[in-house]
């Protein structure tokens, strides 16, 4: 019994119509497993590595170095049990004759975020996948709902997984009223209300762990599930220079320096990573809500909220890098709860470590 | 994901964003209106390409035709910014500087340091520039040299619809008069743009493409033909760094001497005459300033020192194209290669 396999480009956050095929991690003839990372991809936005969504051998590599393929085009051909080279063959002739690229991102058919009013401001949203209790992805300090893009559309294949962006981040409308965590948690549980969910689990990235902690402990028959990531909230310590020094760049070369804490790898801050982080905080309100925020999370070093005694209440998962420069991962360390640490991720750990994070999250949440 | 709108529109938002903000903000300019308001005319012109269009009837008594007299709308405009007003004024094609050029030159750019920072002229003047529509030696010149050379102006050439929108935002808010020049060319050009108010900051060049080998410093619709060799280079083998001054004056000398020294090498692309332009003024610093980084001589790709010709042919050749630049950034690699 034998399968033949088509690994194609992955189309990571919305705006991705192609991608650069980077360095092959895997030669033909290597085992894969599914989960083992295939090869590197850049994109316009982001790098990051294409993981294998099944296991076999990796027969027929299709796409080479340096070569820019559309979303959806054939990378590679991996076989699970026995398969002849005119079987492959005929797999690559048939998906090249078929395969249409679905065009730019204008046309591109799809889910797409969406906007309202809601509690009197305007709030993005995105949601993806149906049914279970649904989950809410809950995005950091200066981030927006595309820090998730490796791991929304993973989590969605088993529930409706909402993510949105913060007043004071991404599209959302930029002015707070006092600028603090019951704030944001407010505005969180607004959103619930205006989409009728009585009860969801709650996943956050640093600050808006904390956010998802606060939630926890404003309304607790509310939160089916606690997954925090690098999370405020759980210790004392956090990095004061890279808070500050983020709200005040203003500038690629400095602001540069700071976005490279984020991440174990430094080379995944991209020219236009910066560019599109400038954007952000060139838009009206955001320097101010930003300013805002830090004041209220961190003192020099020092964390302002622990939220460690709101943990006993739901099933929690807490996830770092090991490598985390803005919250260390000690913090793990301690707590009454189920813990994924990988040794080699920095910050961002849910994009540098997107397949293990999202694994650890789909076990967590089938058994929360 | 932000929507896309042309460098045009962009402008017009711009505009609309900050007269809704700002009660002092107006503008005045030849056919700015165009007809609209008149017994019959619902909202004819806009410009005479239409760039606000749909202002007049959404700000009543602030969009303003003026006569056929830049030295009689400029002037009032300078005044009205003397004395608390925010004036967007439209030169509509920059050609016609010389009719207003000594309320710019000798009166806005003037005032803050001859009364010692006690007045203020807030002042943008937008204006048209740049070959390429056919429209000849009279309107279809580049002429940011000439406002850079002055002290007192703040001269900005956006080449993308956000920078337009951003730009324009700054350059309203800014104290000082302001250039603002927009090339014919590029008003249908489309790119992503935020539907919230934002601004780009001035004397900030912005890194359009990473590279080691060369660097290209241009401004305006030149950045586009910088792009293009510079994704033509790299099929063989050649980064090309891409810098976009945004602003000429002030002028980001940082980031250019920065890139220079990462590279070694410098191309300098602009479609204006190159006597005493932007691209000798930056040659010059960086043959001061990185002098010993250099690998080689600077490579200048401009318009030639001749009016800007009627013929398609002549027209075309006129306009510095991907494929010059390309010639000269291949010169400048050669010419380290022999050196070694």
């Amino acid at each position: 019994m034998s399968q033949i396999h088509t690994l194609t480009m992955p189309k990571w956050g919305l705006s991705m119509t192609e991608g650069r095929v980077d360095t092959w991690l895997k030669q033909e003839g290597d085992p894969i497993s599914k989960g083992d990372e295939v090869l590197d991809v850049e994109t316009d936005k982001i790098s990051s590595s294409v993981e294998a969504p099944f296991s076999g051998v990796l027969r027929r590599v299709v796409a080479k170095p340096d070569e820019t393929l559309p979303v959806g085009a054939l990378l590679a051909v991996v076989v699970e049990g026995e398969a002849d080279e005119a079987a492959i063959e005929a797999v690559v002739q048939r998906f090249q004759a078929e395969f249409v690229a679905e065009g730019n991102a204008d046309q591109a058919q799809g889910p797409a975020p969406q906007k309202a009013e809601v509690a009197g401001q305007l709030l993005r949203w995105f949601e993806l996948g149906e049914g279970g209790t649904p989950l809410v992805l809950v995005h950091g300090f200066g981030g927006d709902l595309n820090n998730w893009l490796f791991n929304h559309p993973a989590l969605a294949a088993e529930r409706r997984v909402i993510a949105l962006d913060l007043p004071g981040h991404g599209e959302s409308a930029k002015a707070l009223q006092r600028g603090d965590l019951g704030e944001l948690a407010e505005t969180v549980l607004a959103l619930l209300d205006h989409l009728g969910i009585t009860k969801a689990h709650l996943a956050g990235h640093s600050m808006g762990g904390a956010v998802c902690l606060n939630i926890a402990r404003m309304a607790p028959q509310r939160v089916a599930s606690l997954s925090l990531i690098a999370s405020v909230g759980l210790g004392e310590h956090i990095n004061g220079q890279y808070l500050q020094g983020f709200v005040a760049a203003a500038n690629r070369n400095a602001l540069k320096p700071h976005m490279v804490q984020l991440f174990a790898d430094p080379a995944l801050v991209t020219r236009q990573m910066l560019e599109d982080m400038l954007k952000f905080k060139r838009l009206e309100g955001v320097d101010g809500a930003l300013r805002q925020l830090a004041s209220g999370l961190a003192e020099g070093d020092t964390q302002r909220h622990d939220l460690r005694h709101v943990l006993a209440q739901q099933p929690a998962l807490v996830i770092w890098g090991g490598k985390d420069a803005i919250i260390p991962a000690s913090h793990a360390e301690g707590l009454d709860v189920e813990v994924l640490l990988v040794p080699e991720a920095g910050h961002m750990v849910q994009m540098e470590a997107a397949e293990a994070v999202n694994r650890s999250m789909l076990a967590f949440l089938r058994s929360a | 994901m932000a929507r896309k709108i042309s460098y045009q529109q962009a402008i017009n938002e711009a505009l609309a964003q900050e007269m809704r903000r700002d009660e002092s903000v107006f503008i005045i300019g030849e056919d700015v209106a165009g007809g609209a308001g008149a017994p019959g005319e619902d909202d004819a012109w806009g410009g005479v390409l239409g760039v606000t269009k749909g202002l007049y009837h959404q700000f009543p008594g602030r969009v303003l035709d003026a006569p056929l007299s830049e030295l009689g709308y400029v002037g009032a405009a300078v005044g009205a910014a003397t004395q608390g007003l925010r004036p967007v004024c439209e030169l509509m094609f920059v050609d016609f500087a010389g009719c207003c050029l000594d309320q710019i030159l000798n009166q806005a750019a003037k005032f803050r340091y001859m009364f010692g920072g006690k007045a203020v002229t807030p002042l943008v003047m937008r204006t048209m520039y740049g070959a390429g529509l056919r429209a000849a030696a009279q309107h279809s010149q580049m002429l940011t040299s000439l406002w850079t050379h002055i002290p007192g102006l703040k001269v900005v050439c956006p080449s993308s619809p956000y920078d337009a929108k951003g730009l324009l935002i700054q350059a309203i808010r800014d104290n000082d008069p302001v250039i603002f020049c927009e090339h014919k060319l590029l008003y249908s050009l489309q790119g992503e743009v935020p539907e919230e108010v934002y601004s780009v900051p001035f004397g900030e060049a912005n890194y359009l493409r990473d590279g080691d080998d060369v660097t290209l410093v241009t401004y305006g619709r030149m950045v586009h033909v910088a792009l293009e060799a510079a994704n033509n280079l790299a099929r063989q083998g050649i980064d090309c760094e891409v810098l976009d001054l945004r602003t000429t004056s002030p002028l980001d000398e940082d980031s250019i001497l920065e890139s220079v020294e990462k590279t070694g090498r410098l191309v300098v692309i602009d479609e204006a005459n190159p006597r005493c332009s932007v691209a000798t003024d930056i040659s010059a610093l960086v043959a001061q300033k990185a002098f010993a980084a250099l690998k080689g001589p600077i490579e200048m790709v401009t318009a030639p020192h001749t009016p800007v010709p009627f013929s398609d042919a002549l027209e075309d050749l006129y306009i510095p194209d991907a494929a010059k630049v390309e010639a000269a950034v291949r010169k400048v690699i050669d010419a380290k290669r022999s050196a070694a």
